[in-house]
């Protein structure tokens, strides 16, 4: 009576090898179609149709999803106009901060547009193409107990979103701050509200936008450490689509379409505090 | 009331978008739970088997598989295996692979328990009346084991359906990810809504859940 259990032993086998089998052929057919980075190339990208761009869902007004369920934002018209001008469709890919350079080496995403800010430490990873906009540092704090000296921070919680501009400088460049780490805008802002920290670091035209929303607040410290600029990236050594977008952003930045975009995008958000010659660079010929 | 939160549910195709997502969840738990049932079944009647290297290459798989936190294996089959080996599969179908592999591997030793529990009269009855191997599973052990089982097996269904809530890790657009994206949306104009938004996710993972135990109550009381 033991030949029946061998049968399911065998069939729990043969099953078992069939799965590794179809595993091991999937494995092997993307491998032979698209070695490594042709994947992402500008010919693979118009071959396939689709320009796959890494963006954020939930970073109001660069890269968010609308009422009704549309992607809109700074970021998201840039990859739209990027998409047009390539002649292919556009798919987004959502990111969040910390997740970003995994999404290209993992060929999620052929591009990454999510306020993504060039540092040396990104450059060893990705490769981004020439900057779009660019971004300083600011620090909020209650007007009651305003910041407006980083050396007022040491020993003090100050609040980031982690992977952020202001992560990246408070971690590396002031060792004396504690820093205390959120996932979004929402969650710190709150936290900022609750009196978790001292104060918030975060970029400064989002500031000035937020204290108009919370004049309680003020930003203490307008700018700390240097200009840092924003870029698209996309895989190391996918130059075919580097050379492509570094062209590309030559050319909207000859038709002046940043400061469109900034128009469309930004200015509602920002108000009038903010000029587009604080974010966009220099536009024209 | 102009500004109350509660508003934000229902701006534009937000409730849409928020039902959307809750079925992306329900669907990669449901399939991940039938293929993982099946399999751990399987799997589940091999370690109650006497071969030795059967039994240890399956605990090594149960033990893998419960001691590596989900979003690890979610990272693992999301950024690890296209990378490494160029499996490049669309993310809720990766995030199915590694729910079915979970269930499976827990789902064995739930059964494993099971059939091992069947009193040993029961078994040595069966063979009495002349039953072979498989007769002896499918009209004695499976049947007594079944409810044995049950209890486990609903504690395991309602932990998926929770643990879709990680899905938002690889970028799947779960309740819980187009949730954040309205409360990051609104959150200018609605500074409550994100009370709303995790109030009515927290209703909705409810409504899933709490059947699943009311079927395991009565099936349980029908045998």
């Amino acid at each position: 009576m033991t030949i029946n259990w061998k049968k399911i032993v065998k069939a729990a086998l043969t099953v078992a090898s069939i799965a590794a089998l179809t595993l091991s052929v999937v494995n092997l057919k993307p491998t032979n179609v698209n070695a490594a980075d042709k994947d992402s190339s500008v010919a693979a990208i118009k071959k396939r149709g689709v320009l796959r761009v890494a963006t954020f869902g939930d970073l109001p007004p660069y890269g968010w999803v609308n009422k009704d369920g549309k992607r809109v934002g700074y970021d998201v018209a840039l990859a739209r106009q990027m998409a047009k001008d390539m002649g292919v469709k556009v798919k987004f890919v959502q990111v969040n901060a910390n997740n970003r350079v995994d999404t290209l080496n993992s060929n999620k995403a052929d591009i990454v547009l999510a306020n993504f800010t060039e540092t040396p430490e990104r450059k060893q990873a990705v490769d981004f193409a020439k900057p779009y906009m660019k971004v300083s540092v600011g620090v909020v704090s209650p007007k009651s107990k305003k910041i407006t000296k980083v050396s007022q921070l040491k020993g003090k919680k100050l609040i980031v979103t982690k992977g952020t501009t202001a992560e990246n400088y408070f971690t590396s460049k002031q060792k004396g701050v504690s820093l205390l780490k959120f996932d979004s805008k929402t969650q710190q802002f709150n936290a900022l509200k609750n009196g978790r920290a001292a104060a918030l670091a975060d970029d400064n035209s989002y500031l000035y936008a937020w204290v108009k929303k919370n004049p309680k607040y003020t930003v203490g410290i307008k700018s700390v450490g240097p200009h840092q600029y924003i870029a698209p990236a996309v895989k190391k050594g996918n130059s075919s689509l580097l050379n492509w977008t570094n062209k590309e952003i030559s050319k909207l930045n000859k038709q002046g379409f940043f400061t469109k975009d900034f128009n469309q995008e930004l200015k509602p958000y920002f108000g009038s505090e903010v000029k587009p010659s604080d974010i966009v660079l220099k536009q024209g010929k | 009331m102009a500004h109350s939160g509660i508003n934000v549910l229902f701006e534009g195709t937000n409730f849409a978008r928020l039902m959307g997502g809750l079925w992306t969840s329900v669907w990669i738990a449901a399939l991940s739970l039938v293929i993982g049932l099946v399999l751990g079944t399987l799997l589940g009647l091999l370690r109650t088997r006497q071969n030795r290297f059967v039994r240890l290459l399956l605990l090594l798989y149960l033990e893998f598989f419960r001691i590596v936190p989900t979003v690890v294996l979610l990272f693992l089959v999301y950024y690890i295996l296209p990378r490494q080996f160029h499996v490049n599969l669309p993310a809720t179908w990766m995030a199915v692979l590694a729910f079915s592999l979970w269930v499976s591997a827990e789902f064995s030793d739930i059964v494993r328990g099971a059939l091992e529990s069947v009193p040993v009269h029961q078994r040595e009855t069966g063979l009495a009346l002349g039953m072979n191997e498989w007769q002896l599973f499918r009209y004695v052990l499976l049947p007594q084991a079944f409810r044995l089982e049950l209890p486990a097996t609903i504690n395991l269904a309602t932990r998926v359906v929770k643990t879709t809530s990680l899905l938002m890790m690889i970028s799947i657009m779960d309740v819980i990810n187009v949730g954040q994206q309205i409360i990051e949306a609104n959150n200018q104009t609605y500074p409550t809504g994100v009370f709303w938004v995790y109030g009515l996710i927290f209703f909705l993972y409810f409504i899933v859940d709490y059947p699943l135990s009311r079927l395991s109550k009565r099936l349980t009381n029908n045998h």
